[in-house]
């Protein structure tokens, strides 16, 4: 069927578009951007006939609009674009997200495509979460019922699967404050330049405390398990190194032993796992070179 | 009509500057609304998902995928389309540059490349090559290989808003000048009409109906019934609605495939049936409803399978599953690798390539207004005449009763030289006696259409102390997929050329095209000599190491020169350039090389290493010993107009501006002095098709004959001198010599014809061939491009990832009659060199989309310098072959060469990918 034959809605306020989802009604596919949606209609439409769909359009709600800076940290709105994000003048400790961001399709895709979106289609290959995990970032869950919020890592729970209710919508990322002597930096590995899904990709932060040795350590890396995963161990083992010691020498292939990486057309699973160890080394020395320079 | 949906909604937006109210369906795209709804059809689709960037407009002044834009989130916003920036009359000063540079070739990503340069340029009008390529990544090419795209984007700041017009070249100059693409000023626009950019209003649209299996049995229940009770669908068509032979392919004896399955399909994506009706209700037909029982078997996927004792039969006229095999052999090969110095052996194969063309197979068919015994198809297409051909066959009327009217084609390499949708809009609008319209989506296009031929080849070269080659042996197996298309052209043309661009005096090699349940292979940009020429290439390199000689030397020692026999004991004795493209070559090399070895002894504990590599290439221009004759007229009017009737098919390459150059200095008049005429079956003669680096060789000689033939006439009526100037005025024609000038009045001579002729200059040409013997011995091409291309590239040893650092690529084309558009057929070449390197597979139901198959984008294409060698072909017209195929088969070879240099590892399998570099890095540190 036509996807038009469903139900539309268009809400102008998130009350409106909370009540709708708690109506027993139709399911509804949340839309903003439309980035992700429309090519899985094409897909769809390719070998058999369109799927029938009910869209929420939420892109008509203000409250979901702009980046606002808050006490205990940044506020991203669900409607806050790829583009808008890199554009913005958002701290150093956000590089690792704006790095990403500039990975994310080419520009037509990064000015249309929301982080909140990119977390909630949950690919394994979504080049935010890493990111976003590594920022220590939370997505705020609206119901009629009420709020509630979950970090981005409990959030998806597996390959395009997520803790979202049918009554739920995020409406908004939050990302905790950072010292400002934080740094963090990103590498995506594909096999072309642009407009390309990550073979493997790693997201790193790294906080100094005042005697320059790591206070704290978050390494993610995606497109190597069904969502995203943390290196716990090595985050671990990197708490009280000097940050001006060769980290890349702490990584240990062990360190990866967490990840469950697949064969598919772009990589077979024992190079994404060589891939994800190399990036992660190199993102080590990437964001050291960061504090360092930042410390001359 | 069909049932409109129950939502609709109604929105304002600004398009293009203008206030827009509309009422439609809340999800339906931008591109829909632009194209279908507004009759803006610059903007393009490509993919429909966000993967190509043909459909990039603004939205709020940023670059949006049209595609991906619901019309609901239009209200209150801003669209410009690249109908807002400029038109033929006033260009904005992005499209003057594009022209000037040659940054559009087949032009059907251009608006899309126009508005995302738009975007950057609002903020940054002087942008630097890595802004460009930032901005514009989203958008692919598969024609230029984006550098001159680039460069036309970072120069673009130097032109003003008029069209850039260089002077235009004097009469009789224009052959070699760097004039702009004659039909550039539709593509710099959007205004060129493409395939899905046109059709009648009461068209009909088709949609066809696909096997999701490589290999089933099926039948088909009850379709009456469903047309009856579905509103909006007309029919349902199946193999036995084909009204003459429900079959096509290339060659007259092999016409395999058919319109329409029937009973039983050979691959995934086969057409099995053809919806017709309202466009809503054939897009929106849930297919999985249709009555079709399958009986899905086992299917032969690669040749190895095929082959196998107790294979399934592919076709039962060819039992052993072999298609068709191809023979060369000259000397005692055997015999020579027993005597030589040194001798090695290596196989490899290669993966299903895929065309990529950005745009979408398209167009319609009418029975023509007026004819009703005759038909017309509007579609994009390589080979109108061929076409005319399998179009007459499934009708089964008259080739006569069939035109062809090429549209813009977006893109071809080889992919377009088949029929695709033609037959099934033929038969629809024939049976219903409607025009019918269809345009394929993405993955349609990928899973139905040809592909370049994977191979699985293995060889042994021989060599002599002095670095004398002694012989080569290669056998080639070519999966040909279900079909035959152009399989038999692979299989013949391989061993010609297998012993690459070299003297040999020992030779053997042997090729099979296969049938597999694969997707038929077909024509790809070299006819399986790109595949052939990696494995080649690689073992001269060996040779060249046992030997301890430098690679280029070595190749510079063995080139074929003028006087030499070749593989097939022909003796070419003029335009044989490849030495002097070594020689070109040489001081780059050795620079590159000896810089290369520095950085790796400077960095030798780096986990990167350099290498410099070099691939030669020739390659018969036309088909091989068979004819393939152009004809071309030009002609006057009684009021003057002077027109250029050219049946060749421009895809992008410039045919319709090189031809008129040609035709334009062997009259003696200027470009601008003629109206052309293109590829239109009932106005033009067969001009052959746009393949095999044909064009320009054998329809610019039949340009250049006709030029000479109306320049005689003109001559002969005036008696003036063979060096006489020509110039129009109104109906004259004012002819000067030494002795004065004469006015030769066309309004006062008799018409020739019923459209006003009044003069007529024809050139015909055929380029002299003999048939091959059993040992494939012959004169199998009348003349051969030559090249060798140099890469510098640098490998990550950890990652297995290879950077592209630049390519220097020499090439003896006779005589570049355009050299902006040559460079730009170099460029693009090289650009599918890479992907055939490094980058592209093809697997059906795994890559049937331009996300999971990779062609390179911006970033991928490294900076490339052009040298050229022109030594002329005494047939060419001013000199000149082909450069189409010779752009891009000694690309792979010198990347292969380069990683060969970098890290002692030769390739086995076609790409070359990240992780199977990795592997073999493994396996060579653990030996």
């Amino acid at each position: 069927m036509d996807p038009t034959r469903g139900h539309y809605e268009r809400p102008s306020t998130l009350d409106a578009a909370l009540g709708m989802l708690g109506e027993t009604g139709p399911d509804w596919t949340i839309l903003a951007g439309g980035t992700d949606i429309f090519p899985i209609m094409t897909n769809e439409a390719a070998w058999s006939g369109p799927k029938s769909r009910n869209f929420l359009d939420i892109s008509a709600i203000p409250d979901l609009l702009g980046i606002q800076e808050e006490p205990d940290g940044y506020r991203i709105g669900a409607l806050v674009t790829w583009g808008e994000l890199t554009r913005s003048k958002l701290p150093s400790v956000f590089d690792c997200l704006r790095e990403a961001g500039r990975e994310v399709g080419g520009t037509q895709i990064q000015n249309r495509g929301t982080l909140v979106g990119n977390v909630c289609n949950a690919s394994p290959a979504a080049d935010g979460i890493p990111a976003l995990v590594t920022l220590g970032a939370n997505l705020e869950l609206s119901s009629i019922g009420g709020r509630r919020t979950i970090p981005v890592e409990e959030f998806v729970v597996g390959n395009r699967n997520t803790a979202l209710a049918p009554n739920e919508i995020v409406t908004a990322l939050t990302i905790p404050n950072h010292s400002p002597e934080t740094r963090s930096t990103f590498l995506k590995l594909g096999t072309r330049r642009y407009l390309v899904i990550s073979i493997a990709m790693v997201s790193v932060l790294i906080e100094p405390d005042e005697h320059d040795r790591i206070k704290r350590a978050r390494i993610a890396v995606g497109a190597c398990s069904a969502s995203a995963q943390r290196l716990v161990d090595l985050e671990d083992l990197l708490a009280h190194v000097p940050a001006n010691e060769d980290l890349t020498e702490f990584v240990r292939p062990s360190h990866l032993d967490a990840l469950t990486p697949i064969d598919d057309v772009r990589a077979t699973a024992a190079y994404r796992k060589r891939a994800a160890f190399e990036l992660t080394r190199r993102a080590l020395r990437r964001v050291a070179g960061k504090l360092t320079d930042d410390g001359s | 009509m069909a049932a409109r949906e129950p939502t609709q909604i109604q929105i304002k937006f600004t398009l293009n500057g203008e206030m827009q109210s509309r009422v439609g369906p809340p999800m339906m795209r931008l591109s829909r609304l632009l194209r279908d709804e507004l009759n803006l059809t610059g903007t393009k689709i490509g993919c429909d998902a966000g993967d190509c960037g043909a459909c990039t407009v603004r939205m709020n002044g940023r670059q949006v995928c049209a595609c991906l834009v619901p019309l609901a989130q239009l209200d209150g916003s801003r669209i410009e389309t690249v109908e807002g920036i400029g038109d033929a009359d006033s260009l904005s000063a992005l499209q003057a540059s594009f022209l000037h540079y040659g940054a559009a070739q087949c032009g059907i990503c251009t608006p899309g490349m126009l508005m995302a340069a738009t975007d950057l340029l609002a903020e940054n009008p002087r942008p630097n090559e890595a802004e460009v390529k930032d901005a514009l990544g989203g958008v692919l090419c598969r024609c230029t290989g984006y550098r001159k795209i680039i460069e036309a984007v970072v120069h673009s700041h130097e032109f003003t808003g008029e069209r850039s017009t260089p002077e235009p070249p004097d009469a009789g100059c224009s052959v070699g000048s760097r004039i702009s693409r004659v039909d550039g000023i539709g593509k710099a626009t959007g205004r060129e009409a493409f395939g899905a950019d046109q059709a009648p209003e009461d068209s009909l649209w088709l949609r066809v109906v696909r096997s999701p299996h490589a290999r089933a049995t099926f039948v088909v229940g009850d379709l009456d019934a469903i047309v009856r009770d579905t509103p909006g669908l007309t029919a349902i068509l199946t193999g036995a609605d084909v009204p003459g032979h429900n079959s096509f392919g290339i060659y007259p004896d092999l016409k395999d495939q058919p319109v329409l399955a029937v009973d039983a399909v050979r691959y995934r994506g086969e057409a099995v049936l053809a919806l017709v009706g309202e466009r809503e209700t054939v897009d929106s037909f849930p297919i999985e409803t249709l009555p079709i029982e399958w009986t899905p078997e086992k299917s032969v996927c690669g040749t190895e399978e095929a082959t196998a004792k107790n294979a399934p039969i592919i076709h039962a006229a060819h039992p052993s599953n072999v298609l068709l095999e191809g023979y060369v052999e000259k000397g005692d090969a055997e015999a020579a690798e027993d005597g030589a110095a040194v001798a090695t052996s290596w196989s490899l194969c290669t993966s299903h390539v895929e065309h990529a063309y950005i745009e979408p197979e398209a167009g319609y068919a009418r029975r023509i207004p007026g004819s009703p015994g005759r038909l017309e198809v509007v579609a994009c297409t390589q080979t109108p005449y061929m076409d005319r051909i399998e179009i007459a066959r499934v009708l089964g009327i008259a080739e006569d009763d069939v035109r062809i009217a090429p549209t813009g084609c977006g893109g071809g390499f080889g992919g377009k030289l088949d029929v695709s949708i033609q037959p099934l809009l033929a038969i629809a609008a024939w049976r219903l006696d409607r025009p019918v319209r269809g345009i394929y989506s993405r993955t349609e296009s990928m899973a139905s259409t040809t592909k370049r031929h994977p191979v699985r080849a293995s060889g042994t070269a021989s060599a002599d102390g002095d670095g004398n080659l002694l012989s080569i042996r290669l056998t080639a197996d070519f999966n040909t997929g279900a079909y035959a298309s152009w399989g038999p052209t692979v299989a013949d043309r391989v061993p010609v050329h297998g012993s690459g661009p070299y003297f040999v005096p020992n030779v053997k090699i042997r090729s099979r095209a296969i049938y597999t349940n694969d997707p038929p292979a077909g024509a790809f940009r070299g006819f399986g000599v790109p595949q052939v020429s990696i494995l080649q290439e690689s073992l001269y390199d060996d040779l060249a190491e046992q030997l301890g000689i430098d690679p280029l030397e070595f190749r510079l020692r063995n080139a074929i020169r003028a006087g030499q026999p070749t593989s097939t004991g022909q003796v070419l004795n003029e335009s044989v350039g490849i030495a002097r493209c070594l020689e070109e070559l040489r001081p780059h090399w050795q620079r590159l090389r000896a810089e290369a070895e520095r950085y790796n002894t400077e960095n030798a504990s780096s986990s990167h290493r350099r290498g410099v590599g070099v691939g030669c290439m020739w390659y018969g221009c036309g088909n091989t010993s068979l004819p393939n004759p152009s004809t071309i007229h030009v002609r006057f009017d009684c009021t003057g107009k002077l027109t250029l009737y050219n049946g060749a098919a421009d895809i992008g390459q410039g045919s319709s501006t090189v031809i008129l150059q040609i035709c334009a200095d062997a009259l003696g008049l200027q470009p601008i002095d003629f109206d052309l005429v293109i590829g239109d079956t009932d106005r033009t003669a067969d001009a052959g098709k746009t393949s095999a680096s044909r064009q320009t060789f054998v329809s610019g000689r039949a340009a250049f004959l006709a030029g000479q033939d109306l320049r005689k006439k003109l001559l002969s009526m005036t008696r003036r001198d063979p060096s006489a100037k020509l110039r129009l005025e109104g109906s004259r024609v004012i002819v000067t010599d030494d002795d004065g000038e004469t006015s030769l009045d066309l309004d006062k001579l008799p018409p020739l014809d019923d459209m006003g002729t009044v003069l007529e200059g024809e050139g015909v040409f055929d380029p002299p061939t003999t048939p091959l013997d059993d040992k494939g011995q012959g004169v199998p091409y009348a003349t051969f491009g030559f090249a060798a291309q140099l890469c510098d590239l640098e490998v990550d040893l950890d990652l297995g990832t290879i950077h592209l650092r630049r390519f220097i690529a020499a090439h003896d084309l006779g005589k570049a009659i355009n050299p902006t558009l040559v460079e730009g057929q170099i460029h693009g070449g090289i650009a599918q060199g890479i992907g055939l390197a490094l980058l592209e597979q093809y697997t059906p139901g795994r890559t049937e989309n331009l996300h999971d198959y990779l062609i390179p984008t911006f970033g991928d294409v490294p900076e490339i310098d052009v040298l050229l060698v022109e030594d002329p072909d005494p047939l060419g017209p001013y000199g000149a072959k082909g450069i189409g195929e010779p752009a891009l088969v000694a690309t792979a070879p010198a990347i292969f060469g380069a990683i060969r240099q970098a890290t002692g590892i030769r390739v086995e399998q076609v790409p070359l990918t990240p992780h199977r570099l990795l592997e073999l890095l493994d396996r060579q540190g653990a030996q």
